[in-house]
């Protein structure tokens, strides 16, 4: 158990994502089975001990410390789980070795409603400090330790030297303790077949196209569908089982019931989720995010704002698994199975017709609908592959917007960056024209070069009015200021931020060292934009 | 029998005994002063006259300048002498070379004033002695329930351990340039470290005095020098360094802090540090409480830190107890 807590320990305070890989990967290959698998499990949020509730720890650690030092502790520290693990004392009984992953994961799950009280008081002597914490944590689920199931897949591929795409096609056939998969990455047994039905197939992505590609792509070899603006979903439905996956293999099926409810089909779709009505209305992708990471969705959401998927590709057709065809073929056979399915949830993503590049850069740069991020190209005669492989699929996105901001204020770094002022926080002007004042509209922490932020770095400390612990307010008025020219994705309308915009992907595209803070721009020019592509556009053909 | 409570008063300079006519770490520049260890909020410059240990009256020394004091006077440890109408005696209070507690005496009636002090194994210094007293004066920067302080060992182990697990990053440990950053590289010396550890420039000098009062710290090496510290190695600096310009130079930095503080994960992530080490010269809640009782004290004032819980668990326990709102000390200095 200590070297769990140990890892979760380190985890959270690692901000580099190759930081995270090794602590995960040299974990895996120091910790026994059952123990390594359980701790997998735990990452990945595939455990749960329905009998252990926050409520009783409270109630535990009370018994042992007086509670107003038991209240003094909380308010110092902050976080239930973490005061209970420090403020508990010491057992006298406490034996030499602490229980192992396995053993504690056993006895969580053997505990009842009457008896967990009890089984947690024990577990909690036999422990350290960083021991109960992370059993605690282990316990009321929700370890919150920065690490994404993507991530822990990827580690796990480090550790067998293996394609992740390999770990994220077996993933909903493996259960924890997951002795049969650490066996087969350690190369001692063969590989887990999957007998689970309605698996997730590894998904085929796409690079952005560059501009000297197109010397070398003939556009008779290649066909365009607009890009659409929602996330990528695979929809798989075999004897009855239906699952929904995000494009990284996370099951979200239990977030959308009302897509699950018409997935009346043998198959596996590749598509886009959005919000709306097919026919009539494509919603916007912030229309989505009130839907995504919901844990129990409410009959309003259903009803105001129901979810489809426009379909890209068809990968297994019945029992016949169509990846190996070229697209055309794969195209037919998905139009006809579209055409099979509920209209008001399902439907065909057009092709865009064009003969030449230029013509359709132009429309890409116009398209016809506000939920459109660009276009795809796809080769007629490619196979659908797993990952991202060069050549066969080009994403094309339409340029982002950009504006011209005032920096306000800057935030010091994590990690490498820790000695640098590297996240910035930016304003537009707002207010009457004489008496204009920044108001800020979002914040940004990539987008230049190491160069840039050194030069950033060195404006911000020379130009600090205040500081606030890591944050650094920068001198920021009318004839004095620093202008970045910000680049963003979209703009979505925020209750939470003053300014009432917030953006999607923003990041710092130019120093503007040459433009006066006065020029840079009003927030009406937001306000305008977030008009423009919120409007319900005229469905296209 | 003189009521013991009547030997020390608090005063805006500090805590004060009339009887004596002298201060105990006091704040302001006074006519005489008993300093307790070396750290700056405890021993101030500009006092008339400053009674310490040897090893203390040295590090002020270096600190300040020479004439950091109108007068010096050595007390050696153990060794009572009378001022005014007071005996008063220094004891070893293990918190940094040359700490000590002050004991005050009068016709049988006893007060000790502890300073900071620890009761773990220090390599770097002597450990602590109880005093049995009638009025103990307890410090209380970790008195809370949730501190309680690993081995030091078991730290300087997982420091260790990540370098081995990354080994093309530079480690820095942020440690106070007094007791804290001689203590963690004795301990990883005792762990069986023994590649030239680096220093920042802020450290060298009480480093270099350690060493000359026969504290084996093993080789180290300006961290600044001409050539950088290869990639790997263990560089030790003011914890204000570590995330700042500074450490700019070196290879992918790993940011360390040793401080008893390091135990609130919420403190580690504000920093920034990536490993934290619970290493503290203070004692943690279980070491007061252990304390209190050892000294049979009927009475404990509680000064800088979390001075109510302290006295909430002296009140269960039957002991009187107050909290002395001392000004001017350092909650975060450790």
């Amino acid at each position: 158990m200590e070297r769990f807590a140990e890892l979760l320990d380190r985890l959270v305070l690692t901000p580099s994502r190759n930081g995270k890989l090794r602590l995960l990967k040299d974990y895996f290959a120091s910790q026994p089975d059952p123990d390594r698998g359980w701790g997998l499990a735990g990452l990945t949020g595939g455990l749960d001990f329905p009998a252990i509730k926050p409520a009783m720890l409270r109630t535990i650690a009370t018994e042992r410390l007086d509670p107003v030092l038991f209240a003094y502790s909380y308010d110092y520290v902050g976080d239930l789980a973490e005061t209970v693990s420090l403020v508990w004392p010491e057992s006298r009984s406490r034996r030499n070795s602490t229980p192992s992953l396995d053993e504690i994961v056993q006895r969580l799950s053997s505990a009842s409603r009457s008896d967990a009280a009890g089984v947690m008081s024990d577990l909690l002597d036999e422990l350290t400090p960083s021991g109960r914490y992370a059993a605690i944590k282990l316990a009321t689920g929700g370890l919150r330790v920065g690490v994404s199931a993507r991530l822990t897949k990827q580690a796990l591929a480090d550790f067998g030297n293996v394609p992740v795409e390999e770990i994220e096609e077996l993933w909903h056939g493996v259960v924890p303790p997951f002795t049969d998969l650490f066996q087969w990455l350690e190369g001692s047994a063969p590989k887990p077949t999957s007998a689970a039905l309605a698996p997730f197939r590894p998904v085929m992505l796409s690079n952005a196209v560059a501009e000297n590609d197109f010397a070398s792509l003939d556009p008779a070899d290649y066909v365009a569908e607009w890009k659409w603006d929602g996330i990528r979903v695979q929809v798989v439905s075999e004897k009855g089982v239906r699952r929904l996956y995000s494009r990284t293999g996370d099951d979200i099926s239990g977030t959308f019931p009302d897509l699950l409810e018409h997935m009346n089909f043998e198959g596996a779709i590749d598509g886009e989720l959005l919000v709306g009505h097919p026919p009539t209305r494509t919603g916007t992708f912030s229309d989505l995010q009130q839907r995504l990471n919901r844990k129990t969705v409410s009959k309003a959401m259903l009803r105001d704002a129901p979810v489809f998927v426009r379909c890209y590709d068809l990968l297994i057709d019945g029992n016949e698994d169509l990846r190996p065809l070229p697209w055309v073929e794969r195209r037919k056979r998905l139009e006809a199975f579209v055409a099979t399915l509920e209209p008001d949830r399902f439907d065909l993503s057009p092709l865009v017709t064009y003969h030449s590049w230029d013509e359709l850069n132009d429309m890409r740069c116009t398209p016809p609908h506000p939920v459109i991020e660009g276009v795809m190209l796809k080769r007629k005669d490619s196979a659908y592959m797993v990952g991202r492989p060069k050549g066969p699929w080009f994403k094309w996105k339409r340029d982002p917007h950009t504006i011209d901001a005032v920096l306000m204020y800057a935030q010091r770094g994590h990690g490498k960056r820790s000695s640098f002022y590297s996240d910035f926080t930016f304003g537009v002007w707002s207010g009457p024209e004489d008496d204009a004042a920044l108001v800020p509209v979002g914040k940004a922490y990539f987008g230049f070069t190491d160069q840039e932020l050194r030069e950033l770095d060195k404006y911000v400390r020379n130009n600090t009015i205040e500081r606030f612990g890591p944050v650094r307010s920068v001198r920021a008025d009318r004839n004095h200021g620093l202008v970045l020219e910000i680049a963003f994705e979209g703009l979505n309308r925020s209750t939470r931020h003053k300014s009432g915009v917030a953006m999607r992907f923003p990041r710092i595209s130019r120093l503007r060292w040459d433009k006066p803070a006065n020029e840079a721009d009003r927030l009406e020019t937001l306000e305008q934009l977030l008009q423009e592509t919120a409007f319900e556009a005229p469905q296209i053909e | 029998m003189v009521d013991p409570r009547s030997l020390l008063r608090l005063r805006p300079e500090g805590l004060w005994c009339p009887e004596g006519d002298f201060y105990i770490d006091p704040v302001r520049p006074v006519e005489r002063a008993l300093i307790t260890h070396g750290h700056s909020d405890h021993a101030r410059s500009g006092h008339g006259a400053v009674l310490a240990t040897r090893e203390t009256l040295d590090i002020m020394a270096i600190r300040y300048g020479e004439n950091f004091a109108g007068t010096t006077e050595e007390a050696p440890l153990g060794k009572t002498q009378a001022i005014g109408g007071v005996r008063v005696t220094f004891h070893p209070a293990g918190h940094v070379l040359g700490s000590a507690q002050i004991a005050i005496e009068k016709n049988g009636a006893r007060v000790v004033a502890s300073g900071d002090y620890k009761r773990e194994r220090d390599p770097t210094c002597l450990p602590f002695e109880v005093i049995p007293c009638d009025v103990f004066i307890t410090e209380a920067t970790f008195g809370l329930p949730v501190f309680n302080h690993p081995a030091a060992s078991t730290e300087i182990h997982r420091l260790l351990d990540s370098m081995r697990q990354f080994p093309e990053r530079t480690h820095i440990v942020g440690a106070y340039a007094l007791g804290k950053a001689q203590r963690v590289i004795a301990l990883a010396r005792e762990a069986g470290y023994t590649d030239t550890i680096y220093l920042h420039g802020a450290l060298i000098r009480l480093c270099d005095y350690y060493t000359e009062q026969g504290i084996d710290l093993g080789p180290l090496e300006p961290a600044t020098s001409n050539s950088a510290p290869p990639a790997g190695a263990l560089v030790i600096a003011p914890p204000s360094a570590v995330d700042d310009r500074w450490s700019r130079r070196f290879a992918d930095p790993l940011a360390s802090f040793a401080s008893g503080w390091m135990r609130i994960r919420q403190r580690a992530k504000q920093r920034g540090v990536e490993l934290p080490l619970i290493i503290s010269d203070h004692a943690d809640w279980d070491d007061l409480l252990l304390t209190i009782r050892e000294t049979g004290a009927e009475e404990v004032w509680v000064t800088h830190g979390r001075e109510e819980a302290l006295v909430r668990w002296c009140e269960i326990n039957g002991i009187t107890a107050k909290p002395l709102h001392l000004a001017g000390y350092e909650d975060e200095a450790e």
